[in-house]
């Protein structure tokens, strides 16, 4: 090395003292325990990465792995469907089946009355159930009059509340007899014997210090805030500044002490020992089921309550020794699943009418806004078109390519340029990619826009170095003498090249273009540069069909505001997965199998 | 059309090979071996041709012909209406091309309908001309190289030549490619700065980005398109990433040369393969739905506000992302320190931990720093994870747990936002540009740095 001359850094030690070595040894030994140590650390913090990242995307998966339908009679009356005897075969598909399904759902819940509850029992079904029975119906027009047993499918709503995503509905133990009456038009007046309210009475004025707690944390906020605002108007340099500065401090001020009185106010309720205590959505829910209905609690004590019948309860009922009492995790107005909703989802699934199957749909349904009726099929076929066209594009090339740079090109200048460019832009930012074809391949060539064929062409020119370093690199792998013997038989150097050297190099040339390949697969940004984020509802059939593709499928998906988006994200993810995992398992089986060593 | 005139081109293709082969067996007849090149290299030559010929007329008409329709009927409609925006010619034409091809358009009036007639009569002409010039293109060659089979004719020779070329055009594409992306960002570049009169001062070390906000008559607001805040916020994403990879990486790749047995390097290898084969749109995902709300939720609780798009968490999970390119890159420069360097420094007695600190390390010190270089020139140009857990609104600050945007979030929000496309095209490119130039050099030194690495051992 060159720097023999300069002294290297050491410890200064005595070298006299045996008894020294010792102490030194173990301090050596110290540290070379610690630089392991942190090489294990390494290992594991990268380990606990993959893990946490494999484990909370499957996790989330799981909630999309099944869906639930609601099985009902449903009555196909021709004067709802708004179809006759003169209606045309291909029109009976546009009848009015949501009208039947709204009347199918009136019937099972008489109850539901004005506009709300209406809308919140439609929404147990998903909008998509009406175009099946459509389906159905037209595919059988003998149907038409007839009630039959059709499975709808449920809404988003419903198939979360049913996977627990907004919580359980807990069961309390009850001792005592209950009274129910009606006090007033839909006041009901409801008693036990016992305390067995006590303890959800506990909960819920648990839950009113909760709110108070976090009331004050956000009151805290506010406050510094107020500091803040005040600190900048006192630095602030014109006069205007100030005032605009201490309006705000002003303001954040009145929200602060509106908060903190806010919160006083629910401890007072909570403290005000024990009196009766009203129940409002923002704090857990309390359902009473007896009576063969449902009744929701409004306020109690630890042994009478109010409430409001949700299904119909035969009243009075008197002395009653059958009967439960539930709370919810959740506070309803953090859930998106009402009281109602989950009064009729339970009532259905005592009934033996909710039906829980394997998730088909996701991998045979195309792209929609309907979080249930969503699915990945556009974007597989898609993402095949694609990659069929980077294959078909990049791999003819980057062989090729690698075959000159290897084979006959001159060392010149000009062979070096391009040895420089590739190198250089198998390290260009993708993005940049998407930006080329978005300037040249769509605006210049006016190759379609979100079209495979246009993504397919971006995604090969990024593959293309990395097929080429691969290829190059199993093309020097050959050894000399295969090209030597050729030569020497009398072979041109194409030939040589064709016949005897790339047949030797094509396992690790296809090994090294499936790794880019399932690059490619993953690869998002350049796709959304050229317009691939687009809605597509339709499978593509064609490579300048518009398309979507599995990644920008899931990043799109991850940016809806419904919380059923965020598993069938993970479901894509997960399908994204095990198609790298084959592909690399793929390239894999072919390096054991076909890779030689001279 | 296009696609039924390639399958054409190569059914002809096919036919010429097989036409020229039975020529040249009739020629050799009862002596083959007196013809120079076997038929089947006679076959091939006609093959080749037919392709290129074929398909290189009909790439050239495809692309010349495209231009031609467009340019001509933008002229017209520019006569026309000479004083409409340049937008709105577009509008217009887009809407006669509906027309023609019977779709529904938005508006329709007698302009776009004659539009919409010399669009028709275009594409008439142009489909023709394709079929004529591509097939008759392709016939010439067949039929010439057809004709010039003979038994002194050196048909390998010249295909070998012919194949010779196409060889050097793919490798040439490498540089094509680059050309294309240096010009299709420096043309956008140059309009842009063009729109903020070279004022660009004001784009580089500007505090204010807000581009599209200041749009007026073509020019846009130099006050408003200061992209510091972006830089600022890259630079911070960055750090926090390299942070994260560079010594996870490094002591990785440092344990599992140098410490770990075969057994735990079998596993750990793959593992981290593994990590560098997830798409980074799953780790978007993951800083976005798991991490992020993790970090906001754990601030919480100890009294810390963390925005729920804080920098942290991009930066962190950029950071898992790049430890497995850190460690594979570390870990071939370690590996390429000869060995006898080792066994010197282990003979004279040091402990295995002296002497990958004294001997190992200073001598692979500069391959590492190279792999921290391509490490950050990844960072930088990292788009899915920042675009999924970064914010949007320009912010400049050093504050991780604040949210901070980067250059390609907001290259992703321009180009996919709802603005008109050539009003987002400037402010885009100018920062895509900045950041092939940013990554460009970063690689150059990264690669240079190797190059004289690898001349001290070779």
């Amino acid at each position: 090395m060159s720097d023999m001359t300069s002294q290297p850094e050491i410890e200064r030690f005595d070298h006299g003292s045996i008894t020294a070595v010792p102490a030194r040894l173990k301090k050596r030994r110290a540290s070379e325990f610690r630089l392991k140590t942190y090489g294990i650390i390494a290992i594991s913090i990268a380990a606990l990465a993959l893990v946490s990242l494999l484990w909370s995307v499957v996790f989330k998966a799981s909630y999309a792995m099944t869906e639930h339908y609601i099985v009902a009679d449903v009555t196909l009356d021709a004067e709802t469907l708004e179809i006759d005897e003169d209606t045309a075969a291909d029109q009976i598909v546009r009848g009015d089946y949501d009208a039947v399904t709204t009347e199918m759902l009136r019937d099972l819940f008489p109850m539901a009355s004005g506009r709300t509850e209406r809308r919140a029992l439609k929404d147990l079904v998903s909008g998509g159930a009406a175009f099946e029975l459509g389906d159905v119906v037209a595919a059988d027009p003998d149907l038409v009059g007839e009630t039959v047993s059709f499975a709808f499918l449920a809404s988003d709503v419903t198939d979360l509340y049913l996977k627990n995503e907004y919580g359980r509905l807990v069961e309390k133990d009850v001792s005592g007899k209950l009274s129910v009456s009606e006090a007033a038009e839909g006041d009901l007046v409801i008693s036990t014997s016992t305390n067995d309210f006590a303890e959800a009475l506990e909960t819920v004025k648990r839950h009113l210090y909760e709110d108070a707690d976090s009331l004050r944390v956000k009151a805290a906020r506010q406050a510094n805030a107020v500091s803040v605002y005040t600190e900048r108007a006192e630095a602030a340099e014109t006069e205007e500044d100030r005032a605009t500065l201490m309006a705000k401090a002003e303001k954040a001020r009145v929200a602060e002490q509106a908060l903190l009185d806010e919160a006083a106010a629910l401890e007072d309720r909570a403290a005000g020992a024990g009196g009766s205590e009203t129940v409002d959505d923002e704090n857990i829910s309390l359902l009473i089921k007896a009576g063969g209905g449902w009744i929701r609690l409004s306020e109690l004590n630890r042994s009478q309550a109010r409430g409001e019948m949700l299904t119909g309860v035969s009243l009075p009922i008197e002395n009653e020794t059958e009967w439960q009492f539930f709370t919810t995790t959740m506070p309803e107005a953090s859930r998106k699943v009402s009281d109602n909703q989950i009064v009729w989802i339970e009532t259905l699934r005592e009934r033996d009418q909710i039906e829980e199957v394997f998730n088909w749909r996701f991998f045979t349904s195309a792209d929609s806004r309907a979080p249930e009726l969503a699915g990945i099929r556009g974007a597989l076929v898609g993402s095949l078109l694609t990659m069929l066209v980077t294959f078909a594009l990049a791999f003819p090339i980057g062989v090729l390519g690698a075959i000159y740079l290897e084979e006959f090109a001159p060392k010149n200048r000009f062979t070096n340029f391009i040895e420089v460019n590739i190198n250089n832009l198998a390290a260009v930012p993708s993005i940049v990619f998407g930006l080329l074809g978005l300037a040249v391949f769509l605006n210049v060539f006016g190759v379609p826009r979100s079209a495979p064929l246009a993504g397919g062409i971006v995604l090969a020119l990024m593959t293309l170095p990395t097929i080429i370093i691969a290829a190059r690199a199993a093309i020097q792998a050959v050894p000399p003498s295969i090209r030597e013997a050729a030569l020497g038989v009398g072979a041109s150097n194409v030939q040589a090249s064709f016949h005897h050297v790339l047949p030797l190099a094509m396992p690790g040339i296809l090994t090294g273009t499936i790794i880019g390949m399932a690059q490619a697969l993953g690869e998002t940004a350049p796709l959304i540069m050229i317009g691939m984020v687009a809605f597509i509802v339709e499978v593509p059939t064609s490579i300048t069909d518009s398309a979507s593709v599995l990644p920008v499928q899931v990043f799109r998906w991850s940016d809806f505001p419904e919380r059923a988006f965020e598993a069938r994200t993970a479901a894509a993810i997960c399908v994204l997965l095990v198609f790298l995992v084959l592909m690399n398992l793929l390239a894999i089986v072919l390096r054991r199998r076909f890779e030689r060593r001279w | 059309m296009v696609f039924t005139l390639t399958l054409v081109i190569f059914v002809l293709a096919v036919a010429a090979y097989m036409a020229s082969r039975r020529r040249a067996l009739q020629i050799g007849g009862d002596a083959p071996a007196t013809l120079h090149s076997r038929p089947s290299y006679h076959g091939l030559h006609s093959l080749l041709w037919v392709l290129i010929a074929g398909w290189g007329i009909l790439i050239v008409l495809v692309m010349f012909g495209n231009w031609w329709i467009t340019s001509s009927l933008m002229s017209d409609i520019g006569e026309a209406l000479p004083d409409k925006e340049y937008i709105e010619h577009q509008l217009i034409l887009s809407d006669a091309r509906a027309i023609s091809e019977g779709r529904i358009s938005s508006v329709s009036d007698p302009l776009r309908e004659r539009i919409a007639g010399r669009f028709s009569t275009m594409s008439a002409v142009h489909t023709w001309a394709l079929i004529v010039g591509s097939l008759g293109a392709a016939l010439l060659a067949g039929y010439l190289s057809y004709s010039r089979v003979a038994v002194e004719w050196r048909a390998r020779n010249h295909s070998e030549n012919v194949i010779r070329s196409i060889l050097l055009v793919t490798a040439a594409i490498a540089i094509l490619t680059t050309i294309g992306i240096i010009l299709s960002l420096v043309f956008e570049t140059f309009r842009f700065f063009e729109a903020i009169d070279w004022q660009l001062h004001k784009y580089l070390f500007g505090t204010t980005w807000s581009p599209l906000s200041g749009v007026f008559e073509g020019k846009l607001d130099a006050e408003k398109v200061g992209a510091l805040p972006l830089f600022a916020g890259t630079l911070l994403i960055t750090a926090i990433a390299m942070l994260v990879a560079v010594p996870v990486g490094l002591f990785a790749a440092i344990y599992l040369s140098d410490f770990a047995s075969s057994s735990v390097r079998s596993v750990a290898k793959p593992m981290l393969e593994v990590l560098a084969g997830i798409p980074t749109v799953v780790y978007g995902f993951f800083a976005a739905i798991t991490l992020a709300p993790f970090l906001r939720d754990s601030g919480e609780a100890i009294g810390i506000q963390v925005a729920s798009e804080s920098a942290l968490a991009a930066g962190i999970v950029m950071g898992i992302m790049i430890i497995p390119f850190i460690s594979s890159l570390s870990d071939d420069v370690i590996n390429a320190v000869p060995q006898t360097l080792r066994d010197g420094s282990l003979a004279v007695g040091a402990t295995r931990a002296e002497t990958i600190r004294q001997v190992v390390l200073p001598a692979a010190l500069p391959g590492i720093v190279s792999a921290v270089l391509l490490g950050i020139s990844r960072a930088i140009g990292e788009t899915m994870i920042v675009v999924m857990a970064a914010g949007q609104g320009a912010n400049l600050t050093a504050n991780p747990l604040e949210a901070v945007t980067t250059v390609t979030v907001q290259i992703v929000a321009l180009i996919t936002g709802d603005t008109e496309a050539s009003t987002a095209a400037g402010p885009a490119f100018t920062l895509g540009f900045t950041l092939f130039v940013m990554t460009l050099l970063m690689n150059m030194a990264a690669q240079r740095l190797v190059a004289k690495y690898r001349e001290r051992y070779d």
